[in-house]
This record gives structure tokens, C-alpha cells and sequence, in this order.
């Protein structure tokens, strides 16, 4: 996806450096003028950078991230496998509601502890026998019960279902998100500019803001990242599940398929016929959430009792 | 040069007034600062000094930007009456609504990017030197058609007052152009808008093929009130004749848009209550409440008694020529369609959220600092605006005998006659 066409975009930079300089520089504290504040500035869209401002652009990021965290974080950049597309499956008779993989997420995807909180895994708790699917007013988000599974409830945890036709994408009106050519949805957080419109598009509810700066103890930080991933998050963009692209991309498992403790969560190649994901679609009866919106979700619910 | 002498000597006229006029501008000054200073905490800290989360991620911000893209466009609706049926008095005061309507513009870009969450790189939804997502992303739509409508209004305003500054009249040969295209465009502004939500599958309270329709009728009931209540203000405040005709004609017009925005209304209350689908849910939220949430009841409830008690007075003939009842229903319609068209539009689409949540938003004390320093901004400008124009509308800074070539008294309103003719020869050729 990435394309370089070097000549046109740097005049282009470099005239809306020139012209901009003036304006902006009032919002610029004076004090922190240095290069890197305007390199930050006029950081292009990830899709627009060749291999060299790539580089340099995870150089000054990283550079950063020390300054912020004192971690040294490492930014990928890694593209998609040729002939992967990710797909998601999940089990629905087995999930416990535990809310491992909500944590797991959050520990390695390095969203903001608190004020605000992010989780990009909800867990939805229905009543057995009552209205669901379809209808998701029922359920109860913020189930805190002793024990899990509770008699009576059935869990069903939704992330971002990184859709074949994902409305989100196409409301953004910046392109600050895009599906990469291995199906996943990402957002580039610098381009971002925080209107929200994705998360008013999004009927998954798996699009979330970072309303301040994102809060994460030192200790806690992942340091291993992707610039479309895990890497962390600047006040005002919008977040979403990557199906843990940092790992995905290098043949890991997502880090909550990975914690399951039921087996429920399973993940893998749509276009490897002997993939785990293809042998839950051939053998059980899959569903996908909001079949009605046509969004074509790349995320089967299925039932193995 | 006689042009820019006289152009600037009018802009002097913003400097000048009585005790009244400065009292207003310090009054609206305060609020900015206070506004300013409101937004400078959110700016450094972040959106998260508003309500807003993520289940409820517009609020207050987006519900005053879409009222105001209703008064924006209403304004300039009402050249449709004066141009289409030559209905004189009407057009005496179209000028005054286009500068409403360029004010009503600049609030709505404050807005918008109050609410944005990193305003520095708004660049990036620029064409060519961003990366604009047309025509797939309808807020890019929006940013081209808001920017274009203001863009129209101020080139036709600053046309007229240019002219007028040194006793010339307007070429309808340039202006009619420029209000023949700002008819659609007015309609287009909110059009879009209404298309902004009304595209999103996800929530089913948009997704209803009557929201755009509603959207204009409600603005046309709005624009219009607020625009009876400016021009008693300004008649009395400066020279300009606004009579009791033209105010009565806007009255009876907004009875009319009120009566469909009444039966739009209707029609979703059947459809929604009536079929009782799960896609009730907002529409209970608003009026009943849901699960013991009901914020917005109260106010969807007034917004209701509001419009439909202004529409009677605005029907009856008898209370639309009584200036009491008069004003009283324009209030009420400028209440009621800001609450039915502002925050009871923006809620409902996320309560229920897509995931059955109930957060119940109201606004905080900086979203509310916020709004009200833009809406002093907005009326700042508004105010500034027309004391720069009144006197060259007037005539006041013309010798006596280029006055007279703006306002010969045997042609009392010459230049609308003129503009009446030349608006007839377009149409016959």
C-alpha cells in the first residue's frame, strides 16, 4: 500500500512548510521551536513516506517515547505478508466471560490506564433466553460478579470486527485510516485529527479516543510496536483494535488469543485453507455481528456445543 | 480614492456609538475571554474536560454547529420569496441576512473545531496539500460547501457595501449570479449536514430517510425567527426602514415551515411508535426516557410545547400582527428548534450506543464556557458587521447629492426596483 513518489509530495511539503511557518508558529511554544517540533508538524501520512522518512520519522518518535516513558520503545514498520488475510474466530459456547483478554489487550497494546481508561475488548453479558444479536440493549457491559461463569449468562466479547467494507474508513474525512492489503484496519494517530466521525460510523462501538494523554506506568509499557499498532497514542486521535499487528505480521497469535484460558479465541489466514479459521467456518455454523449493515466483518461467532 | 475613503471612513463607524452599543461589546468581549480561557484548559489537557466519552462522543459542540448551519442557511432562504415572487420589502433586508448568515457560519467552524481533538493539524483535511477524503467522507463535503457558502456571502456583501460606499448602484449582471447560486448552495449546506448523519448505517436515528427534509423545514422555522427578532432591534436602533409588512410576511412564512416540520415530525412519532421495532429505543429515550435514564425528557417536551404553540401564533393572524405574541413565538421557536434540532439530534444517535450502552451526557462547565464564547464571537461579528453597514446602506456618509442616487425619494426604493426589473429580463431572455 505504502507508495513513494518522492519528488512531487517534498515540493509540496516544502511549500506548505514555507507557508505555514508564519501562521503556526504562534502555536508553537517558542521555547521548543526546534526542528523536530516542525518535522512533527509536518509528519506525512504513513502511506505517503518513502523507506528514509519512515526511518527517520521512527527515529524521532522513538526519540520521543524516551524522553516521555525513559523506555526505549522500538517502532516497526513491517507490511503485510503477501496472500494473508486475517480472519477472527470466536467460540461462543466456550467463553467464560473471564475478561482475560480484555487486560491482556490493554497490557500489550499499551492503551491508557486511566482518565481516560481504554479497553478495546467489551464484553457484552446476556441473560440465557432473552433478547440478543440483533438487540444489544439487553446486555450488561459492567458485569462484576465473584465468579465467572456466572449460572444464567452467556458472554460475548466484541472488538473491532476490521470489516471488509469498514464505514469508518469511509467517513474519515483526512483518510487517516485505511484497510491495509492483509485486512486489518489501522489508524495513523499523527494524521488523525480527532473529529470522531469514525466513532459515530463505527457499529461496533471498537473505535475509541484518547480524550487526554494517554496514561501508562513506566514499568507497564510494552516496548515492542508497530507504527500502526501498539506504539503509544498522542492526545486527540482515535484508537482501534489491530489485531495486535505488531505481532500478527511477525506469525504470532494476537495477545488474546494467546491468554484465553477456554481456547475460545481463535485466529488465522481466510486465505489458507488449512487455516484454523477456515476449518471453524467449514465445520461449525459461523454468524458475524450486524449482518444487516453489509460491513462484512472478517470476525465469525461460533458455537462448538 | 473616493472608494476606499468612503469604505474606510464607514469602518471608522465601528468605533463610534452610544453608551448601549459599547455596554453590549464589553458584555460579549467578557464572555469570549472567558471562553478562550475555558478552551485553553481543554486545548492543553484535552477533550477530556468535556462530558463527552466514547459512547456519547458528539455532544454540545456538534448539536450548536447544526443548529447554526440551519440559521445560516435559513437566512439566505428568504432571497427565495423576495427574488422569486419580487416581494419588495423582503428584499430591503436580505442584506442583513446574508451577514447573519456569515456569522452563523464563523460560529459553525468555531465549533467544529472545538471539538476537534488535535485542531493544530486541521490541515490535513485540506485538498492537495492534506489528504482530503472526497467525495467519500461527507464531512469533506461539508468543509466545501460551509467554506463556499461563506466565501458567497461575503463576496456578495462586501459587492453591495462596495457600492454603495460611494453612492453607486449594484450590477445585477455580477450579484444575480451570486444569489441565484447561493439558493441551492443555502440548501445544500444543511442538506449535507442532515446527509452527514444521516449516512451512518450504524445508528438507526440518523439512518431515516426524513431527517434531511426535517433538517430544512426546522431550519426554516429558526432562521427566520431569529432574523424578526434582529430586525426590530435594528430598526430601532439605527435608520433602516424594515416595515411591518415585510416582519408580518416572515412570520406567516415560518408558520408555514413550522406546519411541515409538525407533520415531518409526525410522520417519524407513527413510524417509530406505531411499528414499536427495536429502533424505538432513541425516539423513547427522548420523550419517556430509558431504564430510568431521561436527561433529555424535559427539554425534547418544552422543545415540543415550544413549536407547537408558536406555530398557532404564527398561523393565527390575529397573534402574528401583535408584536407581544409576535415575539414571544419567535423565542419559542428558536428555543424549541434549538433544543429538537441541536442536542435532541446529536443524543438520540448515541443512546442506545452500538453496543446497548446508556451514557447519559450533559454538558460540562467548559463545554458550556465554550458555546457561549462562541455565540459572543458570532454576535460580535454580527454587531460590528452591520454598524459597518448600516451607514453605508443608509447613505449617511454620502454627500447629498450621491445620497441621492442610492435613495431618490421619488423612487423610494429604487434599487430594488431596479434589481426587480433586471431579475424579470433575465428570466424573459
Amino acid at each position: 500500500m505504502p507508495s513513494n513518489n518522492d519528488g512531487k509530495k517534498l515540493t509540496r511539503r516544502g511549500f506548505l512548510k514555507g507557508a505555514a511557518l508564519g501562521i503556526s508558529s504562534i502555536a508553537i511554544p517558542i521555547g521548543s521551536a526546534d526542528a523536530s517540533v516542525w518535522d512533527a508538524f509536518f509528519q506525512k501520512h504513513f502511506t505517503e513516506m518513502s523507506k528514509d522518512e519512515i526511518q527517520s520519522t521512527i527515529a524521532r518518535l522513538e526519540k520521543e517515547y524516551k524522553t516521555d516513558y525513559g523506555v526505549d520503545i522500538k517502532v516497526g514498520a513491517e507490511k503485510a505478508i503477501p496472500n494473508v488475510l486475517f480472519g477472527y474466530g470466536l467460540d461462543l459456547s466456550r467463553c467464560i466471560g473471564c475478561r482475560r483478554c480484555v487486560y491482556a489487550c490493554v497490557n500489550e497494546n499499551n492503551q491508557s490506564r486511566h482518565d481516560p481508561q481504554i479497553q478495546w475488548i467489551s464484553v457484552l453479558r446476556f441473560k440465557k433466553g432473552e433478547k440478543w444479536v440483533s438487540d444489544l440493549e439487553q446486555s450488561e457491559m459492567y458485569y462484576h460478579p465473584e465468579k465467572v461463569p456466572e449460572d444464567g449468562f452467556f458472554y460475548m466479547p466484541v472488538a473491532c470486527q476490521q470489516c471488509e467494507r469498514p464505514p469508518c474508513v469511509e467517513v474519515c474525512p483526512t483518510k487517516a485510516t485505511w484497510k491495509e492489503p492483509d485486512g486489518i484496519v489501522v489508524v495513523d494517530y499523527d494524521w488523525c485529527i480527532g473529529c470522531r466521525y469514525c466513532m459515530a460510523a463505527c457499529p461496533y462501538g471498537a473505535r475509541h479516543f484518547n480524550w487526554a494523554k494517554p496514561n501508562i506506568p513506566k514499568q507497564e509499557i510494552n516496548p515492542v510496536t508497530h507504527y500502526l499498532g501498539n506504539r503509544p497514542r498522542i492526545k486527540g486521535c482515535v484508537e482501534k483494535c489491530t489485531f495486535c499487528i505488531q505481532r500478527t505480521r511477525n506469525g504470532k497469535y494476537p495477545a488474546c488469543v494467546e491468554i484465553c484460558p477456554v481456547g475460545a479465541r481463535k485466529f488465522g489466514n481466510l486465505l489458507d485453507k488449512d487455516s484454523e479459521i477456515r476449518y471453524c467456518i467449514d465445520k461449525k455454523r459461523v454468524f458475524r455481528l450486524k449482518e444487516d449493515l453489509n460491513t462484512s466483518p472478517k470476525f465469525y461467532y461460533f458455537f462448538s456445543l | 480614492m473616493v472608494i476606499s475613503k468612503n469604505f474606510f471612513t464607514a469602518l471608522k463607524s465601528i468605533t463610534q456609538g452610544g453608551r448601549l452599543y459599547f455596554t453590549w461589546l464589553v458584555i460579549l468581549a467578557a464572555l469570549i475571554i472567558n471562553g478562550a480561557l475555558k478552551y485553553s484548559t481543554q486545548f492543553s489537557q484535552g477533550l477530556i474536560v468535556t462530558s463527552l466519552r466514547d459512547p456519547v462522543s458528539w455532544g454540545f459542540y456538534i448539536s450548536n454547529f447544526t443548529f447554526l448551519v440551519g440559521v445560516a442557511a435559513a437566512a439566505v432562504l428568504l432571497v427565495i420569496p423576495a427574488y422569486l415572487y419580487h416581494f419588495k420589502p423582503i428584499k430591503e433586508i436580505v442584506l442583513f441576512g446574508e451577514i447573519l448568515a456569515i456569522s452563523a457560519i464563523c460560529m459553525c467552524l468555531m465549533f467544529v473545531t472545538a471539538d476537534m481533538g488535535k485542531p493544530l493539524v486541521v490541515w490535513h483535511l485540506l485538498p492537495i496539500i492534506g489528504k482530503m477524503n472526497f467525495p467519500s467522507s461527507l464531512l469533506a463535503w461539508d468543509v466545501i460547501v460551509l467554506n463556499g457558502y461563506l466565501i458567497l456571502n461575503l463576496t456578495a456583501v462586501f459587492y453591495i457595501l462596495h457600492r454603495l460606499a460611494h453612492g453607486k448602484q449594484y450590477k445585477m449582471s455580477f450579484l444575480f449570479p451570486i444569489v441565484l447560486i447561493s439558493i441551492p448552495w443555502a440548501i445544500s449546506i444543511h442538506t449535507v449536514t442532515a446527509f452527514l448523519y444521516n449516512g451512518l448505517s450504524s445508528r438507526p436515528f440518523w439512518n431515516a430517510s426524513i431527517l434531511a427534509p426535517r433538517f430544512i423545514a426546522s431550519a426554516l422555522c429558526s432562521g427566520p425567527a431569529l432574523m424578526l427578532i434582529i430586525f426590530q432591534i435594528l430598526r430601532r436602533v439605527s435608520t433602516i426602514q424594515i416595515t411591518d409588512t415585510a416582519i408580518f410576511k416572515i412570520a406567516e412564512l415560518i408558520a408555514y415551515a413550522m406546519a411541515v416540520n409538525l407533520f415531518l415530525f409526525a410522520a417519524e412519532v407513527f413510524k417509530e411508535f406505531y411499528s414499536q421495532s427495536i429502533h424505538l429505543a432513541p425516539m423513547e429515550y427522548m420523550y419517556f426516557g430509558l431504564h430510568g435514564h431521561h436527561n433529555l425528557v424535559f427539554w425534547m417536551r418544552l422543545a415540543f410545547a415550544f413549536n407547537v404553540t408558536a406555530f398557532l401564533f404564527f398561523l393565527i393572524p390575529k397573534t402574528r400582527e401583535n408584536f407581544l405574541t409576535l415575539n414571544i413565538a419567535c423565542v419559542m421557536v428558536i428555543i424549541g428548534v434549538y433544543i429538537e434540532k441541536g442536542m435532541g439530534l446529536i443524543i438520540p444517535g448515541f443512546i442506545p450506543s452500538t453496543l446497548g450502552e446508556i451514557y447519559e451526557y450533559s454538558p460540562s462547565i467548559v463545554e458550556k464556557s465554550v458555546a457561549i464564547g462562541i455565540w459572543a464571537c458570532g454576535a460580535m461579528i454580527f454587531t460590528l458587521f452591520v454598524k459597518f453597514a448600516i451607514p453605508i446602506y443608509t447613505g449617511a456618509l454620502l454627500p447629498p447629492e450621491d445620497k441621492e442616487k442610492i435613495h431618490a425619494p421619488e423612487h423610494p426604493s429604487r434599487r430594488t426596483d431596479d434589481l426587480y426589473e433586471t431579475a424579470h429580463q433575465d428570466r424573459r431572455h
